[in-house]
């Protein structure tokens, strides 16, 4: 049977808050365990939550950049279970006012497909602590540092139908919230991580399947193996004639499979009910306005604005926009090649383009760098790319160039220099070369002439050879067209 | 003679260096460990701490410093948290916390320079309504040691009734300042909700709790609330509205103040009591006041909706207790779930785990909408009730309790009984409006109260009303028999 798979991502976004949700605890990751909890955060008898407005105002950021709703009037609610990491026996999140409502966003497939996904609500609450059971022996440790740190919790519809479209929308979100700078995205830390709920259907059938949630997924790679491998396992039962029964399942990286965590009749009944020790959160039109106000320029807005600008490609745009440091950095870089060059700006954008997207982005992954930490500054990338531009070394030897500046950190006219790397451009000099090789290879020139034109690269390369790769490749052709070429006129 | 004094008498005596801070401390601390012990009203008892407080108290006067409270003595609920000092909220689960900080009432109160005793007696975690389901056993009515002295701030009001101390903290979910208050003679104030910050003070239903104080008089009433009261930015629902000065605005004219009799407070009101009130209301009417009769038709489903919306909050409150971090824990759990089980199994009593079920069940999916959400919007109708009425009238007036104090152990085995004793004090709490209770006379020779209820805010006008009442009575300045 053809399947369709139906996926929704629960996307956990911690806020880049200096305070926790509910206390003023620090949120700090890695600080040593339990210095980081107060008696508000190990839920003390008599303490009470007090709101963090930053974490609102970071939720009001976020809605406001998927064009969602923003709830004027949210209320927090109390999620009760029992659990030794949850020192208040209750979570305190958003139930059935979240902050934020309906939205939605714009993905780019890797086929060039672009993708509308639904956001259905987002909502802040507090995050548990952590429960440590290594080197304790038959002890568990609690340790509750993370406790009240404050999630923003994504909730999309379930409008994705692969893996891959998951990914597509996870890694948006991901590029989301930190051009909103409202949270640092990093998933090591499970500063960022989802649950996903995934079904299949018979393709063609309207009515969703039942679904199997998986918990905790911190890392893009995770997301698309635990999926498929889930989406593997429910067709497989299913055309075994077996059913699919909700519930929840932990990915296990190591196996790479999932396995069921607890059933829908396991499940707790978490008694929600508004929490009488905070007031309704209302958010009013100025409140709103004022953090318009500090939204920055968007993935999507600013990828069109390269497109427009610049003259690049869809696909080039999205790849140059998918952080804020990358985008400054490619824009920092155009301008300063537009200077060097005395041409305009977008001249030699895709020049600039392809070398960030090249030979920088190999090197930072290479490092394992962030494009804030490179090695070549904008203006450094600009001084070599202009000599490309103005012919004083050719796109190969630049690479070779591009190897030394990164390593060493010099300047590209200070490694040409010293390395003798300056194409040569004197038409004298290169016919010298271009007699001297012909000269040594009668017989390929004999062949040449009898009709073998494949054999023009072959002189290409003995030129290019006998001069280091530094004769001008433009004139090189030019003059050994001629050379050969004449010699068959001549025949 | 001392413990007949009011606060203003005391202060003028430590501010004329007719006596010390220390001496008048010591004089209370004398008679908490003579009286007590036959009432059981205080738990804890932290003299040594006390004297030191009074010392510095008569520091800062010598100082130059001056407050109505620098140097008083006062006995704290012990549901208010106290640094370094038991705070065992009368339940065997807390027996063994020692708080690691203070409620901000008693930050206030320390500040303001009053002098700890000692912690009150209490129903465990407030839930009770006659001190008898407190771990350190039944607190006793002065004027009667064979009755109950109402709760849940029960210890708090035994205390004041018998001249511990000149007043105590308590604190009031659904009457436990006013019904004991009534039952044992004192002078009860719950200030409007929000009025008073409630950090610090350990929850049973965050959005009825409200602390408050019994004193002697109003007038005293009047010094302590104000020292108590204002915003509290640890306090989400505290209300950042400014304090009027109370004691200030004490005997202003009654003249023209319009009095609403509660008609559903007087439906199956004993005769003997009912004509207390009406002594009252001549008394009032003496005084200014005009007296009609109005009517909240929703206040008798109060009883029902209080105990849904209050086990409900009180099993999410609760959770806490889990013999993990703090608190009694059993003896060597086999896992997690028995370490929960066991440890809130046997730290809870009987009560305490009664209204966790009761809340936990209103609060299950199924029974959510029928109990829970139908007790919201009762808890709506009973509070447009209330507005309406002071639409027409400055305040509302009944009884406090139907009844005087009964006896030991007469209603502990039936509960729903029992939480009828509430059933003129629970409405104040669900419209979240200040009440106030004060001596009006006595049945059976055991105390009865007056209840007065206002709008939101209106405790000077609540407190100038009880006060213009006790310029005219002596009701208040009863003692009982051996603690005069």
């Amino acid at each position: 049977m053809d399947w369709e798979t139906v996926i929704g991502l629960e996307i956990h976004a911690q806020l880049a808050t200096q305070s926790k949700i509910f206390s003023g605890s620090a949120t700090a990751y890695g600080a040593p365990p339990n210095t980081q909890a107060n008696l508000v955060d190990l839920a003390y008898p008599g303490v009470l939550p007090v709101l963090n407005a930053e974490a609102v105002r970071m939720a009001v950021k976020f809605g406001l950049s998927i064009g969602a709703e923003v709830a004027r009037r949210s209320v927090f609610a109390r999620k009760n279970y029992f659990y030794p990491d949850l020192p208040k026996g209750y979570q305190i999140s958003q139930y059935e006012l979240p902050v934020v409502k309906q939205g939605k966003l714009t993905v780019m497939l890797d086929d060039g497909r672009a993708m509308t996904i639904g956001v259905t609500r987002a909502h802040l609450e507090e995050d548990a602590g952590k429960s440590l059971h290594e080197g304790l022996g038959s002890a568990s440790g609690i340790d509750l540092n993370r406790a009240g740190t404050p999630l923003l919790e994504i909730v999309s519809e379930p409008d994705m139908r692969s893996a891959k479209e998951a990914v597509a929308y996870m890694k948006k979100i991901h590029t989301l919230v930190r051009y909103l700078e409202i949270c640092d995205g990093n998933m090591q830390e499970g500063s960022f991580r989802c649950d996903a709920n995934v079904s299949v259907r018979p393709r063609g059938r309207e009515k969703f399947g039942t679904r199997a949630e998986i918990k905790n997924l911190n890392s893009f790679r995770f997301v698309e193996k635990a999926i498929n491998h889930e989406v593997a396992r429910q067709i497989e039962l299913l055309e075994s004639g077996g059913t699919v029964v909700q519930e929840t399942r932990l990915y296990d990286s190591d196996k790479d499979e999932t396995r069921s965590m607890r059933s829908k009749e396991e499940a707790n009944d978490y008694r929600y009910f508004p929490d009488p020790d905070l007031l309704p959160v209302h958010i009013d039109e100025s409140f709103v306005e004022a953090v318009r106000a500090t939204l920055p320029e968007l993935p999507d807005e600013k990828a069109g604005r390269f497109a427009r600008e610049f003259g690049l490609s869809a696909y080039d745009a999205g790849v140059l926009s998918a952080s804020r440091e990358l985008g400054a950095y490619f824009e920092a870089l155009a301008a300063e090649l537009g200077a060097a060059t005395a041409h305009p700006h977008a001249a030699h954008a895709k020049l600039a383009a392809n070398w960030v997207m090249g030979e920088l982005s190999s090197a930072l992954n290479r490092d394992n760098a962030e494009i804030t930490a490179s090695r070549i500054a904008p203006a450094q990338l600009s001084g070599l790319l202009a000599r490309i531009v103005d012919q004083t070394i050719s796109g190969k030897i630049a690479k070779e160039v591009f190897e030394a500046m990164w390593a060493e950190g010099k300047s590209a006219d200070a490694i040409i220099e010293a390395k003798g790397l300056k194409q040569i451009t004197d038409s004298g000099a290169i016919e010298g070369v271009i007699d001297a090789v012909i000269a040594a290879n009668p017989k390929q020139l004999a062949d040449y002439r009898s009709g073998k034109d494949k054999l023009f690269g072959f002189f290409v390369g003995q030129v290019m050879k006998a001069t280091a790769g530094k004769a001008n490749p433009a004139q090189l052709n030019e003059l050994l067209k001629l050379k050969l070429g004449g010699g068959a006129h001549d025949a | 003679m001392l413990h007949t004094f009011s606060i203003g008498e005391l202060g003028r005596n430590l501010s004329s260096g007719q006596m010390s801070s220390v001496e008048l401390t010591r004089h209370f601390l004398d008679r908490i460990e003579r009286l007590n012990p036959a009432l059981n009203a205080l738990i804890t008892l932290t003299a040594e701490q006390a004297l030191i407080a009074a010392a510095a108290a008569d520091r800062r006067r010598a100082a130059g410093e001056s407050g109505p409270l620098l140097g008083i003595p006062l006995i704290h609920k012990d549901i208010f948290c106290t640094d370094g000092v038991r705070t065992s909220c009368g339940s065997r689960m807390l027996d063994n916390f020692i708080a690691p900080y203070d409620a901000t009432v008693v930050t206030r109160l320390k500040e303001a320079g009053a002098v700890m005793l000692g912690k009150a007696n209490m129903d465990e975690f407030a839930m009770g309504s006659s001190n008898e389901t407190s771990f350190y056993g039944p607190v006793k009515n002065p004027w009667d040691i064979t009755k109950v002295p109402g709760g849940s701030s029960g210890g708090s009001a035994a205390a004041t009734a018998a001249r511990l101390a000149p007043f105590a903290t308590g604190t009031d979910t659904g009457g436990s300042i006013r019904q004991p208050a009534a039952l044992t003679g004192v002078t009860g104030v719950k200030p409007t909700y929000g009025r008073v910050s409630r950090y610090g003070m350990i929850a049973f239903a965050s959005s009825l709790d409200q602390a408050g104080v019994f004193a002697h008089s109003a007038a005293d009433a009047a010094i302590v609330l104000k020292a108590m009261a204002g915003f509290d930015p640890r306090d989400s629902t505290s209300i950042d509205a400014p304090v009027p000065d109370y004691p200030a605005t004490l005997g202003e004219p009654l003249t023209g103040l319009k009095i609403g009799l509660l008609r559903e407070f007087f439906d199956g009101l004993e005769a003997r009591n009912t004509a207390l009130i009406q002594d009252a209301l001549k008394i009032y009417r003496g005084l200014g006041a005009q007296t009609v009769e109005v009517s909240l038709p929703h206040l008798p489903l109060s009883v029902p909706t209080y105990y849904v919306v209050a086990p409900a909050e009180c099993s999410s409150n609760l959770s806490r207790f889990d013999g993990v971090r703090f608190g009694y824990r059993c003896a060597n759990p086999t896992d997690l779930l028995d370490l929960y089980k066991r440890s809130r199994g046997e730290g809870f009593g009987a009560e305490v785990k009664r209204r966790i079920m009761t809340g936990t069940y209103v609060l299950s999916a199924g029974y959510f909408d029928a109990y829970y959400l139908k007790a919201q919007q009762v808890r709506r109708l009973i509070t447009d009730d209330f507005r309406a009425a002071f639409a027409q009238v400055d305040l509302l007036i009944g009884p406090t309790t139907p009844t005087p104090a009964f006896a030991i152990g007469a209603k502990i085995d039936d509960p729903v009984t029992m939480y009828l004793n509430d059933i003129y004090t629970i409405g104040a709490n669900l419209a979240g409006l200040p009440g106030l209770s004060l001596p009006c006379g006595f049945v059976d020779g055991l105390p009865m109260g007056l209840q007065l209820i206002g709008p939101h805010f209106s405790e000077a006008k609540l407190l100038n009303a009880a006060h213009r009442f006790q310029e005219a009575t002596e009701w208040h300045r009863q003692a009982p028999r051996g603690y005069e």
